[in-house]
């Protein structure tokens, strides 16, 4: 079996992971547009070589980042997200709903 | 008699037939260059040759022909899919592929076997109603059958493996499979007869686009002129589409499969369950094709697991106990682009005599002659989608008009 390194709770075998999917930043949905929406929702850069995305430890419901080549399907490193997340992000307001 | 035809074998008057001809210099353009000599860049290459008299075409493909994807899959022809849209296109392909050999003159291996679908729960059950009456309405043979149907169809077929008892099955009388690498080669020999230029060891490595248009291809022989261009290359789908600048949803899978030794002739259906995510066929020579579930995430390797043989074994065993004891000769896996709602992305891009033929996930093979003569009449007319076609198109995923297909794969994948 494969192993994936758990930020939180260390080596386990990669099928009490869950794949979450490519790192994309995510547009302001009160001020983006439908186009930049809709690639946010759907679009992948689905790149062949070094990808950073996101995983899941099943068990523990932990939420981690890893660095991992999608051609060897060697896994690089993981780490936690509070790396990237350093800070609080605000979105704008909520969009206001128009009467009628 | 054995005399007479070596005579006739080493005589002059034998008509020596040549399917390809030997390869040729790359002229500086073309009409339409089709990157990717698959089943469907070559059906592409025929059918315009065909039926529109476009032969200055060039088909260019990096390795050698029908050796990508094409050579990777299961083989299983079938229409019954859950959407209009979906049964309309795969059925008429179903119906191109029973003549496909006699238009060749050459034999594609085509067997109609028919396909079962187990299910195991009401809800399949009642899902498989609702795929039945769609797959009547538009023009393919599919019905439901009972566990007494399905034991006298299949006498080898555990009905009640482990903890899911098989209620009932979808059947569907057209299913079929065909050998996959003939079909390659049939509308090869057919094109290249017709004028079509195919050129292996020819790698597309950038695309030349001036004012929203393409204009040539680079290639690792050298820079082609083209009055258009057709991306048909499954499993690298992502990365062609990056060098014309183009976003699109499409994750990369392995999807493995393995077959078995050869046994005498059991099982005449191709047999398929979602909830055991398996699938098994009896291929003519006797051996036992089964595959299952993608890999659980995105990769560009077609290396071989031992968790998913596992679990892949494990599912074909409670299916057909006996294959316990059978040997596994090969392994192999295929790269598929998956996309979102598990349809195909065919005709217009945003570069504007760029058409695109990807995203073919799972479903590839069982599409290549529809596929072929649709991307045909788009490339022959500049740019008009048929009808048929127009529901795949890569705008469907902004303006939100999905056609949601993830119900009617073979196996959850």
């Amino acid at each position: 079996m494969k192993i994936m390194n758990c930020p939180l709770n260390g080596p386990r075998n990669i099928s009490e992971f869950t794949y979450g999917g490519e790192f994309k930043v995510m547009p302001d949905p009160a001020t983006c547009s439908d186009a930049e929406w809709a690639d946010y929702v759907f679009n992948s850069d689905n790149a062949a070589g070094v990808v950073r995305e996101w995983w899941l430890h099943n068990a523990s419901s932990y939420w981690f980042l890893a660095e991992r080549h999608t051609v060897t399907d060697q896994i690089i490193r993981t780490f936690d997200p509070k790396e990237v997340f350093s800070q609080r992000v605000e979105f704008a307001p909520h969009a206001q709903e128009i009467a009628g | 008699m054995p005399f007479n035809l070596l005579k006739y074998g080493l005589s002059s008057e034998y008509p020596v037939e040549v399917d390809l001809p030997p390869p040729t210099e790359l002229k500086p353009s073309y009409d339409v260059v089709i990157i990717g000599g698959g089943g469907h860049g070559l059906a592409i290459a025929y059918y315009l040759s065909k039926y529109h008299g476009i032969t200055n075409v060039a088909v260019l493909e990096k390795s050698y022909l029908g050796g990508g994807n094409t050579a990777r899959n299961t083989a299983v022809i079938r229409s019954n899919y859950l959407t209009s849209e979906g049964v309309r296109f795969y059925a008429e392909s179903v119906k191109m592929f029973q003549n496909l050999s006699n238009e060749f003159d050459f034999n594609i291996m085509y067997s109609e076997r028919g396909q079962l679908t187990l299910a195991h729960t009401d809800a399949t059950v009642r899902a498989f109603r609702q795929r039945a009456e769609v797959n009547k309405h538009f023009g393919g043979r599919t019905e439901m059958i009972d566990r007494q149907q399905i034991r006298e169809l299949v006498p080898s077929l555990n009905l009640d493996p482990g903890h899911l008892p098989v209620l009932a099955g979808l059947w569907h009388i057209d299913g079929a499979t065909a050998r996959h690498d003939a079909v390659a080669w049939g509308y090869a020999k057919q094109a290249a007869k017709r004028g079509v230029e195919i050129h292996q060891l020819t790698e597309v490595q950038d695309l030349v686009i001036e004012n929203g248009r393409i204009t040539a291809v680079k290639t690792n022989r050298g820079t082609v002129k083209c009055g258009c261009a057709v991306q048909a290359i499954a499993g690298a789908s992502s990365l062609m589409l990056a060098k014309a600048g183009i976003r699109a949803p499409i994750h990369t899978y392995p999807l493995q499969a393995m077959v078995t030794q050869p046994f005498k002739p059991f099982l005449d259906p191709l047999v398929s369950s979602s909830a055991l995510h398996c699938y098994v066929q009896q291929t003519s020579r006797g051996e036992i094709v089964f595959g299952g579930g993608s890999d659980p995430y995105p990769l560009y390797n077609t290396r071989s697991t031992l968790d998913l043989k596992e679990s892949l074994l494990a599912h074909a065993i409670e299916m057909f106990p006996f294959m316990a004891n059978a040997k596994l000769m090969r392994q192999w896996a295929g790269i598929t682009d998956m996309t979102p709602d598990y349809s195909p992305i065919m005709g217009l891009s945003p570069v504007q005599n760029y058409y695109l033929d990807a995203g073919w996930g799972t479903w590839g093979f069982k599409s290549t002659p529809i596929c072929g003569k649709t991307m045909a009449e788009l490339v022959a007319s500049g740019g008009k989608v048929p009808e048929l076609i127009k529901p795949f198109a890569l705008d469907r995923f902004s303006t939100f008009q999905q056609v949601n297909e993830m119900g009617a794969t073979a196996a959850s994948h």
